[in-house]
Order: structure tokens, then sequence, then C-alpha cells
């Protein structure tokens, strides 16, 4: 018996929800299937840089260096590997809020929920964050980074919680909820931030510009690679890392990861278990929102610094994070490793760093997204990438057959 | 196959039955060997061709649009057009031909949704003939239907046989292989056993070749001392899913050392019970005590650690979760203590440790502990979850259709493991559709109608006085 504050309704087993279909392709398959997808992808994206005149092969090489990735090769060397060494800081330093939010929206995926959320609790978590840390002047710098940090966290948390609540109590669809509560964020920004806003900055020189007061010193994230006064990298990404192994462990070798993944694989199964269904979904969107809350703390306490109303306009990491969960198949490692595909996608296109002689950077920004929907598309549909090695395997294995015959006779 | 037989293919579950059809349906292809139709060899590469060479199939499972009526599912994908519009009249009146010819009756203007299972199943014959088939395949027809829609069922096809259609009869139900088939094929991992008629077969030749060797079909049962009671539940009501009452005022004793069978059909509350005893679901009224101690509205682990075990009634959906390994599968109900889990961290290793020796105990074929639950056939599935609630020695196990959709060979396994639970001096409240198994197993019967009790019969009288009290009729005592 469902019971009806959990199921929302019809999502009994064999009913077919998104979040469903999504922890479907997480069981199939290995590493090919991702590969195939992003490769697809890209080749897809070449054919429209090809259309638009430029050459798609020199355009992944300029895309690639813009990324900085050759930095890894040692045989780079001189004003090439400085430069390199600069773009792979800003890679990476994408690369970190984009494993938070991909883990986000993993770990809602492994207990049966889309959290598309992600975008509305990054924003919260770093307008909590940016708050705590532009003010409360005088406290020590290790002290004021944790607090703003944990800020944006439980910001992020009880956000996302929100969403966890309605679905345990009402049975409200956390894909309705989530996409409402984004716009919430947004809005609910521009208002703290913009003009005359509760929490825009207190500076009268700039009583014109809708942003926060600038995180303090003291809250600063420390950089570890490169120069603080020009972006260096800071430690974010260790953060990033170190909460994807707690994630991993979490996940697979604790007692709430049990339960959380009982739950995403059968609902009735798990109660039966003696798991409370409705606790763990608010418990799993907590987590969730604790992640991309994250995110948006690191980000303001790293390199932004402020919140801009404008900002918060164009920002899409959460949004990616969904496209990095997928194509990392909701996996701790995967999600790494598609987080810095796309962060150094994103920094590679970005208008700094391509060369503009051979593409135009403006389109290449639109590459960006057009290959993020692309990869979100294909694993929607995994047909269309796994048409091709079903049809290989079973021509290999028709000829072998053909082979055994012959031998045979 | 030779034209208007029925001929039934039998094999325990994971013999290759629905696999063999799906070959001949189209829906996979054979890695190798051949088909021949009508003495010729064919390759039939997906299910229009086999439409196209007069294949009809039923599935287990209906695949009808609820929302239209019986005589558009009927025509579905062949309409009678009229323009561009489809052509109710024609199509009703074909359906109405085809019901009459067959003896098929439907209602061609019904909603599918609106109709009884065994109207539906009508309804998918039909739409097999309508497309010409004159070779039917049925995989598992009587599973969801009654004894009664398994009867007119039989008239059905004895019809269709006579004007010259085939039908193959997928099932693991030997009695209805006796009573409908002419010739049987028993299957057992996936190699054809022998082929028979199934004049001069019985139960226990046909159940010999498809288990491979001789079958106990009634257990031995030792006389036991019945001794205090264990699970007691008093003027119990429970509430099903729409808030409707579905159990009201039970009560039942369990006491240690006795098998308690409740008969019943369908329906009349079965399920509500269960869920209430074992803390699924918390009931209106009433109460559920386990060796005195009460637990009602303590949830599945109150009930747990009060010493109930369930074996659930569907185990796909309740039973197990068939993406988790076996290991984690076995480690559902005691995951959350020591030793497979110390300060809210798992033990994986531990877990493999607890799930090997309980796998070669309740004999689990095909499965190490890493292996995950869905790969399994049914019956070894349910030997999954039988270990898992009986390792436990539960006070008192609450089995509700234990057997469902298993073959011989692994009802007896459950069965005899269900005597052991009674022999030990443990209590088993067995819920059971199928009377057999509730007159073979149980020591004192109680038939369940509407939400109640409504007699408690010794497990020795005649079927007709069970069915009586089933459907609410009143049994005199003798």
């Amino acid at each position: 018996m469902t019971n009806p504050a959990l199921g929302g309704g019809g999502e009994g087993p064999g009913s077919v929800t998104v979040a469903s279909r999504m922890s479907g392709y997480l069981r199939g398959g290995g590493v090919l299937v991702p590969v195939m997808t992003a490769l697809l992808a890209f080749a897809f994206g070449g054919l429209v840089v090809l259309a638009t005149g430029a050459n798609p092969i020199s355009t992944y090489k300029a895309i690639f260096e813009g990324s900085g990735l050759n930095w890894l090769f040692p045989w780079v060397s001189g004003e090439d590997r400085l430069l390199a060494g600069l773009n792979l800081q800003q890679t990476l330093i994408l690369t970190a809020p984009l494993i938070l939010t991909g883990l986000a929206v993993a770990f809602a995926f492994r207990a049966g929920l889309f959290n598309i959320g992600g975008q509305g609790q990054y924003l919260v978590g770093s307008f909590a964050a940016v708050y705590v840390g532009s003010s409360l002047d005088g406290l020590p710098a290790l002290a004021h980074v944790v607090l703003a940090i944990v800020a944006g966290c439980v910001v992020g948390g009880l956000w996302a919680g929100i969403a966890g609540l309605l679905k345990a109590t009402t049975g409200a669809n956390e894909v309705i909820t989530t996409i409402m509560l984004n716009w919430t964020a947004i809005y609910l920004g521009k208002y703290a931030f913009g003009l005359n806003g509760p929490l825009q900055n207190s500076d009268p020189t700039q009583q014109s510009i809708p942003v926060s007061n600038d995180v303090l010193a003291s809250a600063k994230l420390p950089v570890f690679w490169g120069d603080p006064e020009l972006q260096g990298l800071h430690i974010g990404i260790f953060i990033a890392l170190l909460v994807t192994v707690l994630f991993w462990v979490l996940l697979n070798r604790s007692v709430t990861g049990y339960e959380v993944r009982a739950v995403g694989f059968n609902p009735d199964a798990a109660e039966y278990g003696g798991i409370n269904a409705g606790r763990s979904y608010v418990k799993v969107m907590v987590i969730c929102g604790v992640l991309a809350g994250l995110a948006g703390a690191i980000d303001v306490l790293g390199w932004q610094f402020r919140v801009a109303t404008n900002d918060i306009d164009v920002s899409l990491i959460g949004f990616y994070g969904i496209a990095v969960a997928l194509l990392g198949r909701n996996t701790a490692v995967g999600t790494v490793i598609a987080a810095l595909l796309f962060g150094a996608l994103l920094n590679g296109t970005s208008v700094r760093n391509l060369d503009p002689t051979i593409f135009d950077p403006q389109l290449a920004t639109n590459l960006a997204t057009i290959i993020q929907g692309l990869i979100v598309l294909f694993v929607s549909a995994p047909v269309l990438v796994t048409y091709l090695p079903d049809r290989l395997r079973r021509r290999r294995r028709r000829k072998s057959q053909a082979v055994a015959t012959v031998e045979a006779g | 196959m030779r034209r208007g037989e029925v001929h039934a293919l039998l094999g325990e579950n994971g013999a290759g039955k629905s696999t063999l059809m799906n070959v001949l349906y189209g829906l996979h292809q054979p890695d190798e060997g051949e088909i021949l139709l009508r003495g010729e060899p064919v390759r039939i590469g997906s299910p229009r061709e086999a439409i196209g060479m007069r294949i009809g199939m039923v599935h287990q499972h209906f695949m009808l649009i609820p929302v239209m009526t019986v005589a558009e599912n009927v025509v579905l994908a062949s309409e009678p057009r009229r323009g561009p519009l489809l052509d109710v009249s024609t199509a009703e009146q074909r359906v109405r031909e085809l019901s009459e010819r067959f003896g098929l009756t439907v209602d061609p203007r019904a909603r599918v949704g609106d109709i009884g299972v065994g109207q539906q199943q009508r309804v998918e014959i039909l739409r097999v003939l309508h497309r010409g088939a004159d070779l039917l395949i049925l995989d598992e027809p009587t599973a969801v239907l009654t004894a009664q829609e398994i009867a007119e069922l039989f008239k059905v096809l004895r019809t269709l046989t006579a004007e010259g259609v085939s039908v193959i009869f997928i099932t693991h139900k030997l009695r209805e292989v006796l009573e409908i088939a002419d010739r049987v094929t028993v299957l057992r991992r996936g190699k054809k056993v022998e082929t028979v008629a199934t004049e001069g077969a019985t139960e226990a030749s046909l159940a010999k070749l498809m288990v491979g060797r001789d079958v106990l079909f009634r257990l031995e049962k030792r006389s036991t001392q019945t001794g205090e009671t264990l699970l007691e539940v008093s003027d119990l009501e429970v509430d099903d899913e729409r808030g409707l009452p579905a159990v009201r005022g039970l009560s039942l004793q369990v006491r240690a050392g006795e098998i308690v069978g409740v008969a019943g059909v369908d329906g009349n509350g079965q399920s509500e019970l269960v869920e209430a005893i074992t803390g699924l679901r918390a009931p209106r009224a009433g109460h559920v005590r386990v060796g005195g101690k009460d637990v009602t509205g303590t949830g599945v682990r109150g009930a747990l650690a009060a010493g109930i075990g369930h074996i659930a009634e569907d185990r796909h959906r309740r039973g197990l979760v068939l993406d988790f390994s076996l290991a984690e599968n076995l480690a559902l109900r005691e995951y959350r203590r020591a030793p497979l889990s110390r300060f809210g961290l798992l033990s994986p290793k531990r877990m493999q440790r607890q799930a090997k020796p309980l796998l070669e105990q309740y004999d689990v074929r095909g499965g190490q502990p890493g292996t995950t639950a869905g790969s399994l056939s049914g019956g070894n599935q349910q030997k999954v979850v039988i270990a898992r609630e009986l390792a436990e020695e539960p006070q008192v196990t609450v089995a509700a259709q234990p057997t469902r959709g298993l073959d011989v060979g692994a009802i007896e396994f459950v069965h005899r493991r269900l005597l052991e639970q009674r022999d030990a001096n443990r209590g088993v409240l067995l819920v059971s559709l199928e009377l057999e198994e509730i007159r073979s197993l149980a020591d004192r019967v109680l038939v369940i109608y509407e939400g109640r009790i409504v007699a408690e019969l010794a497990p020795d009288v005649t079927d007709e006085e069970i069915g009586v009290a089933m459907l609410g009729g009143t049994v005199r005592s003798p």
C-alpha cells in the first residue's frame, strides 16, 4: 500500500517518473555510455561550429587551451605554461561549485527524487554567506570563514528542506516545488540586494549600484595557487573534493545512505524494512540543499566577494549541476570528472579565454550551453547513444556465429 | 504443435518458458536455432512480423488502454475508417461478430478500465483474433483469474480450438494443464525435457518431469501440542487506502506450535489485516499483542522488535529491493543494529559474512551475496525473503500468499519452512487465497469475509464448507 503522503499519488513501482528514469540510467552500463554521450554532444557541437563557418577542430583546440588543461602536459613550457596555469586556476575555480551542485542533484537522484532546485539553493547559500562574510567585523579569520560557510550550508539546507517537507506531508511533486523555489530565491535576491533593498551595500558612494557589501578579508577563502589579487585558485576545490569523499561514505557506507538508496529504489520495500520514506525525503532534500548552499558560499567567499543582482540573473551553476550529475551517473567520482569537463568547457569558451580569431567567444558561450543541453537530451533518451554500440554488438555476434558455422561445416 | 490443439508449456520459474514465447512473438531474437512455421523455416524479427504470420500473444500483464472502449481497444492498429475518422459502428459490429463466434461475451461499448480482469483478458484475446491470428500464445493466463473466470476461459479455449485455432498455454499449474491441454511440453533450465499427451499423465508424473525428482504435495505433519498464545488480535478495525473500513472488528489468536490459516476471497481485508499486524498500517481501533505485549501503533520497528516476521504478499513491491544486492536485502530488517552497522556506519564486510551462510542454508541458487536480487528467479527471490524473516527466529511469522507465483519445487520448500516454525513451537499466521495450501498446512482454518472472521473450521472439512463460508454463507456445524 503506497502511503499517500509519500507516493505523491501514483508513483508506485512500475510507474515511470522522471526521477526513476534517471536513477535507471545510473544503473545500466558502465563508463562507456557517459563517454559516448559526451563525445556525441561534442560532435554535434562541432557541427554547429561548422555551420557558423569556423573550423571545429581548431575551435575545440582553442577551447582546450583556454581551459588551461594543457598545463597538465609536461612539454608546455615558458610563457605558454604560465598562461595555461592561469587558465587552469579559473577552470578549477568553476569546477569546485559544479562538483557540489552536481552532488546536490546526484544525491537526490539516488533517493528517487529530482532536485531541479540546485540553482535556488546555490543562490540562498551565497546570500547567507555574503551576509555573514560582510558583517561581523573583527572576528578571527578562521572563525569568520567557517561561520560564513556554515551559514550558506544551513540556509541552503533549509531552503531545499521546504521541498522535502512539502513532499513528505502533502505529496507535492519535488520537481514543481524546487523549480518554484528557484524563482523565489532569484527574486528574493534581487529584492534584498537591489536598489534600496535591505541588504544593499551600505557604502554611501555606491548607492546607485545594486550589490551587496563586500566580503571582509577575514572571511575570504585563502588562495593557494596564483595571485590573490588576480583571482588565484582558492581552497574551495579542496573543500569540494573533501565533500565528495564524505558524499561517497554517506551514500555507500552509512545507515542513512542505505535508507536513502532503499527509498530511492523501492519506497514500499523500504517501509517494510521500517524506514519512514517521508522522513527520508526531508533528510535527502536538506542534504542536497547543504551541498548546493556550500557551492554558493565558496563562490562568494572564494572569488566573487559580493552578490550583484545582475549576476543572480545570469548565474547557471546550479542548473549545470543537473547535467554534471547525469553525465557523472550520480556517482561521486563521475560527478567530479563531469564537473571538471564542464568547468573546462565554461572557462574555455569564456570571452576572456578564447582567441576571437578562431571562434567568436560570444558564440562560444552559447556552444557551452548547446553541449550541456545535448548531454541532458542524450541522457534522457539514452537510446540515441546506445543505438550504435548495440548495433555493433549484434553484428559482431552474428559474425562470430557465421564463423562458428563455417568452422563446424 | 498441431492445428486446433491446446499445447501446454510447463516449467519451473526461470525454466525459459516466457523467453521461448518472446522469441516466437518476435520480441527477442534467437542466438541460434530456427523456427519452423507450417513447415517453413521463418525469421520473426518483430511482433509486427509475428502478427503477419498469424501469431498472436496475450501477455501476463495486459496491454490495454483503460480509457478506451472495448471496441476501440480491439481494433487498435487496424482501425476501420470512415475518411479520417474511426468508424465506431463498424468496429463495434466486428467485435460483436467475433465475440459471438467464439463465445467471448463482452460489451463493445464498455470502457476497459471499468470491466473486470477476466473481461479484460477476453478483450486481449479478441484483439489477437481480430488481427487474424490462428496461433494464440497465452502467457500464464490464469494467474490473475478467479476459479470461476478460469472455468469460463477454458470454455472459450475449447470453442477456439473447435474453430481450428491452436493455443500455446504457458503455466506452472499442473491441474490446469491436465484439464485443458491436449499435449504438454515440459521445460527445465531452458531445455525440453519431454512432450507428453495429457491423457494418462498425472500431477505427480508432470511434477517429476518439471522438477526432476519426486515432489511431495502434502507434507507430513507431526502432531504438536499448542502452547501459550503468542499473537492476539482483538477487535481490530483497519481502513484501506481510500479510507474505507476493510477490517471490521476482527479478533484472532495464534498459539505457540500452530499454523493458523486465514482463508477468504481476495479483497476481504486480508492485506489490511496483515499490514496492521506487521506495523505497516496503523489500525483505527483494536489491539495487536505479541506475547502479551501491546504493539499496536508501534510501527514496523515495534512489530519487528516484538518478534513478528513478515513474508510479504508481494515480494517485488514489499519484500525485496530488486536493485539491492542479496546481502543488502538480507540486512533490510536489521541494518540499523550491530554488528551490521556501528555509529551510523555500515559494514559491508559483515553484511556479506552474514549473507553467505543464509544463502546456503536456504538453498538460494544462482546468487552470491553481491548479486542483485532482481536477477534471481521468483522462487529464489522468495527464498531470500524467507531466509531474512525466519533467520531471526520470530515468535510469530505472518506469511501472506507465501507461494504465489512459485513452482511446485519452491512451494514445497516454503511449506517445509513454515512447518519447521510450527514444530519449533513458534506461531504462524498463514493468509492465502489457495485453499489447498491452507488445508494442507493449517491446524485451524479461519474464514475471513468482509473484514470479519465468520467461521473457524478444522482443516479437514470439505472445500464446499469452506467455500460457502468464504462467500459469506453460514456453515452449519456438523
